[in-house]
């Protein structure tokens, strides 16, 4: 007997990606109309007329609406410019969704990828500023150190839930906040931060360390963008062709089944957030190393990590899923400054269209309802009905 | 007084789960609805609870026809059902789950608690329930929670009870007393629908017996001129063996051998006491007893899952008292846990990958760390067609299989490497005749190819027929080593509940 979602309802572990497909989509158009009458009747303009004019209100509405979507399509598909500016938004994004994800389908919690970026790209700045070597050793060197980093602090974690039973979330939660401050202090020693500087600003890495941007200097976007692509698809085969993520998966799915199995499940606990961690603290590296002016300064992780969770639910804990979501919200980012440009909407709207479509997606069953799609489970429960000897 | 349903017919898609089903239940009758898992039991209470709508066909009370919408009518119609799954509120009171949705109050919307209370304990004194009404039904064993289930169902004032297979999460004492409570309310003028498969239990309480198969009624008998072969067979369809066929082997040396090993519990409390047996190649020892008198500890000292606290186990000549499961594989041990769904299975994942579970790390499954998937989804194709499990494919999901055909899934996992060792339990419960008698021909096969072979369920029918050697557990040590073919279950009964003069106490 349980009453509401189960961990597998919010995470959609073990669901085929194709089929649930239909029900983000209709999960984003929703959110959007209902963003709709938000920027609709958050306009004191519009909202003073509505008693004396309706029709020019009604007009007037419309354009404002019209306006604001056009603007957020232009801003993040319109142009060369708008398709780097996702691109680059979603970089960062992709990699710590898949680190969020990635416990999902392990049946673990990960509220930390913040603090992990943020330690994880404590390292690749660290490294960043100290090597003094070309690019090709300089960038690698640099990501691993962030994945080092990463894997190591959310191991903590992983540890404590192994060893001594501490939830992962509360464990994840506390160390977030470990890890800002400990950046923040960080960044004020005389190891990192930059001469003549009061605030926690550090020194810039050096130009090898640099991520190059792909389509030159005018775009932001960078090969980081293709770290994040090689991460998803090595987490696809991790996941899905080799005994290490047959164990996470069984361990997600069933741990008692995965003990009875042999399988040690303590240590999976432990691999499983350090390999969630990994790929936080590679996000984290994308913050210092992919966009200018390449320093650390306070909460760079800028509150990515959060996004993650919201993108892996997003992304139903696969890591193609993960792309897709991170394409969207890396277009609603781009999209979302464009709007703010151009038609003086507020950032805080475009935020709430995003918190909009989580709400849609993370109840799959009010976008069922709202559109009458029939659930999943009816009538296929048994399928062995009929198939008695 | 008379409930009457017509020709229901209910079709799910690619499948008539009910075709063209009647049934009639009058009053002060109990009805055993008989039929293996899959066979449109459920469905058929289902529609007739209100949850499903049926395609074709009518239900009638007293010949005039109902309209059952949703179970709100069929309570107001006067039906109603016990689950298999009770739905009590744990940390409510027996008084307050049993008022829950009916809450008598007064005019302020302040339940009546005193009033509660009364009628619960009337409710319990007038059909011998003997449930306390201001206790805490999580505090409350299995047994228990199904009277207060029950009561439930009779505080809404139902003329006709579903009980659905209400006797599988019983303790074989429970099931008594459940028969004594089944027969007060026939007395009370109840009708009743005993939904079950499990033959002796429609034997002794039914005044009438229908057999459902593939969706359809296809008998209805009189109890009094029937047997557990003839019903057996109505169920499967053919020709069925309920008596185990075996014939004797002569053991070889000994596999298993545990000497005064204890064992603590969770609460580490020791549910195993100083227990010494052996098995040899070519035996089955079965081991009987009530359940929660340290089998489920044993086994899991056995099979690596909890390390004893003393003693010793060692198997083929070496000690494996403090072995990992995964050890215990490589020892070639099989176990089949006694909790398919919770230890046994993986359910979200798919038929392949249960397959694989305990051998994916190594050839010929993984070479390093990647898996062979072609491999491993051959390998499980071929297990499918050996062990005849029915599934659509490999790639459906264990959880959508029946209990039978999951149970064979964790048979063919674990009994395809040819072990030396082989540790059921509980293996055939919960699940239909059909399977009940394949996985039984299974073991003994283990055993005359010449495993040694530990079975330990709580099913006393299902030990005496297996094994050649018969312990039995009482308070975590074995009280009595008996020959299942001499010892009389009575003999048996009186050592599983601590009471018999001591045999050849080990």
């Amino acid at each position: 007997m349980t009453v509401g979602p189960t961990f597998r309802d919010i995470t959609g572990v073990g669901t085929r990606l194709g089929r649930s497909l239909l029900v983000p989509t209709l999960a984003l158009f929703s959110a959007l109309v209902v963003g709709g009458f938000i920027i609709a009747v958050t306009d004191v303009d519009i909202l003073r007329i509505w008693g004396s004019d309706p029709g020019e209100a009604l007009s007037q509405t419309l354009d404002s609406v019209g306006g604001a979507y056009r603007a957020l399509f232009q801003g993040s598909l319109g142009s060369r410019r708008a398709l780097s500016e996702t691109l680059f938004a979603a970089t960062p994004l992709i990699l710590a969704g898949l680190a969020v994800a990635v416990g999902f389908q392990a049946g673990l919690f990960n509220i930390g990828a913040e603090g992990q970026m943020l330690m994880g790209g404590m390292v690749a700045l660290y490294i960043g500023f100290t090597f003094d070597g070309p690019a090709v050793i300089a960038i690698p060197l640099a990501l691993i150190g962030a994945l080092v980093g990463g894997a190591i602090w959310a191991g903590i974690a992983g540890f404590l839930r192994a060893y001594t039973g501490a939830h992962e979330v509360i464990t994840t939660i506390m160390l977030n906040f470990v890890a800002l401050f400990l950046t923040d202090w960080l960044l004020k020693t005389s190891v990192f931060q930059q001469l003549g500087r009061a605030d926690p600003i550090s020194k810039p890495v050096n130009e090898g360390a640099e991520l190059p941007r792909i389509f030159g200097g005018d775009f932001r976007v960078t090969i980081g963008l293709f770290v994040a692509l090689v991460a998803v698809v090595f987490m696809h085969w991790l996941m899905s062709r080799t005994s290490v993520g047959f164990q996470y998966r069984t361990v997600g799915n069933n741990p008692d089944a995965a003990k009875y199995a042999g399988m040690n499940v303590v240590w999976i606990y432990v691999a499983v957030m350090a390999t969630s961690g990994a790929l936080a603290g590679l996000a984290g590296s994308n913050q210092i190393l992919g966009l200018e002016p390449y320093q650390g300064s306070s909460a760079f992780s800028s509150g990515i990590g959060f996004d993650a969770i919201a993108l892996a639910l997003l992304g139903r804990s696969q890591p193609v899923g993960v792309v897709y979501a991170g394409l969207l919200f890396g277009a609603l980012t781009a999209g979302g400054r464009e709007m703010q440009g151009s038609e003086r909407i507020p950032i805080d709207l475009v935020v709430v269209i995003q918190a909009l479509i989580i709400i849609f997606i993370a109840a799959p069953a009010l976008v069922r309802a709202i559109y009458r799609i029939k659930g999943e489970e009816e009538g296929s429960s048994q399928l062995t009905s009929g198939w008695s000897a | 007084m008379q409930l009457e349903l017509r020709g229901i017919t209910k079709r799910f898609p690619g499948v008539v789960a009910n075709d063209a089903v009647d049934l009639t239940i009058g009053e002060g009758e109990l009805v055993a609805l008989l039929g293996e898992n899959g066979a449109g039991k459920s469905t058929l209470m289902n529609v007739l609870y209100g949850l499903y709508h049926a395609d074709e066909g009518e239900i009638l009370l007293d010949g005039e026809p109902l309209v059952l919408g949703s179970p709100s009518d069929s309570i107001a119609a006067g039906i109603g059902m016990v689950h298999q799954h009770f739905m009590l509120v744990p940390v409510f009171t027996v008084a307050e789950n049993v008022i829950l949705g009916a809450e008598p109050t007064n005019s302020l919307g302040v339940i009546n608690h005193r009033k509660a209370e009364a009628t619960v304990r009337e409710m319990s004194d007038r059909y011998g329930l003997d449930v306390d009404p201001g206790a805490l039904v999580e505090t409350l064993p299995i047994g228990i929670q199904q009277r207060v289930e029950i009561m439930k169902v009779l505080s809404r004032d139902a003329r006709f009870l579903v009980l659905d297979e209400p006797t599988a999460v019983l303790t074989p004492q429970e099931v008594d007393e459940f028969f004594e409570i089944v027969a007060a309310l026939k007395e009370a003028g109840k009708g009743i629908i005993f939904i079950s498969h499990k033959l002796k239990e429609a034997l002794a309480i039914a005044d009438r017996i229908v057999v459902m198969r593939q969706g359809r009624t296809v008998a209805e008998v009189d109890p009094a001129e029937t047997s557990e072969q003839e019903l057996a067979e109505h169920m499967v369809g053919r020709h069925v063996d309920l008596v185990v066929d075996k014939n004797t082997v002569e053991p070889g040396p000994v596999v298993l051998d545990v000497s005064g090993i204890q064992v603590l519990d969770d609460r580490n409390q020791l549910a195993v006491n100083d227990v010494s047996f052996s098995v040899h190649a070519g035996e089955i020892v079965g081991i009987a007893g009530v359940q929660g008198n340290g089998q489920t500890e044993l086994v899991e000292a056995l099979t690596g899952l909890r390390t004893p606290l003393s003693g010793s186990v060692v198997v083929k000549g070496e000690d494996v008292t403090t072995a990992s499961p995964r050890e215990m594989h490589r020892h070639l041990v099989a176990h089949i846990p006694e909790d398919r769904q919770r230890s046994g299975l993986v359910l979200g994942f798919n038929v392949a990958e249960n397959m694989v579970l305990d051998s994916y790390y190594d050839v010929p499954i993984s070479r390093g760390i990647v898996i062979d998937w072609d491999t491993a989804r051959s390998e499980a194709e071929t297990l499918v067609d050996e062990y005849d499990i029915r599934t659509p494919d490999i790639d459906t999901a264990v959880s959508s299989l029946s209990g039978g055909n999951q149970q064979k899934v964790i048979a063919a996992r674990e009994l395809h490497r040819k072990v030396d060792l082989v540790i059921a339990s509980q293996p055939t419960r919960g699940i239909d005749v059909g399977s009940i008698e394949y996985i039984h021909s299974r073991i003994v096969a283990e055993r005359d190819r010449g495993a040694a072979v530990l079975i330990i369920s709580s099913e006393l029918d299902e030990v005496t027929a297996l094994a050649d050697r018969l312990l039995v557990m009482f308070d975590g040590r074995v009280v009595a080593e008996l020959d299942p073919k001499k010892a009389t279950a009575a003999e048996i009964g009186l050592f599983m509940l601590g009471s018999g003069e001591s045999g050849s106490e080990q």
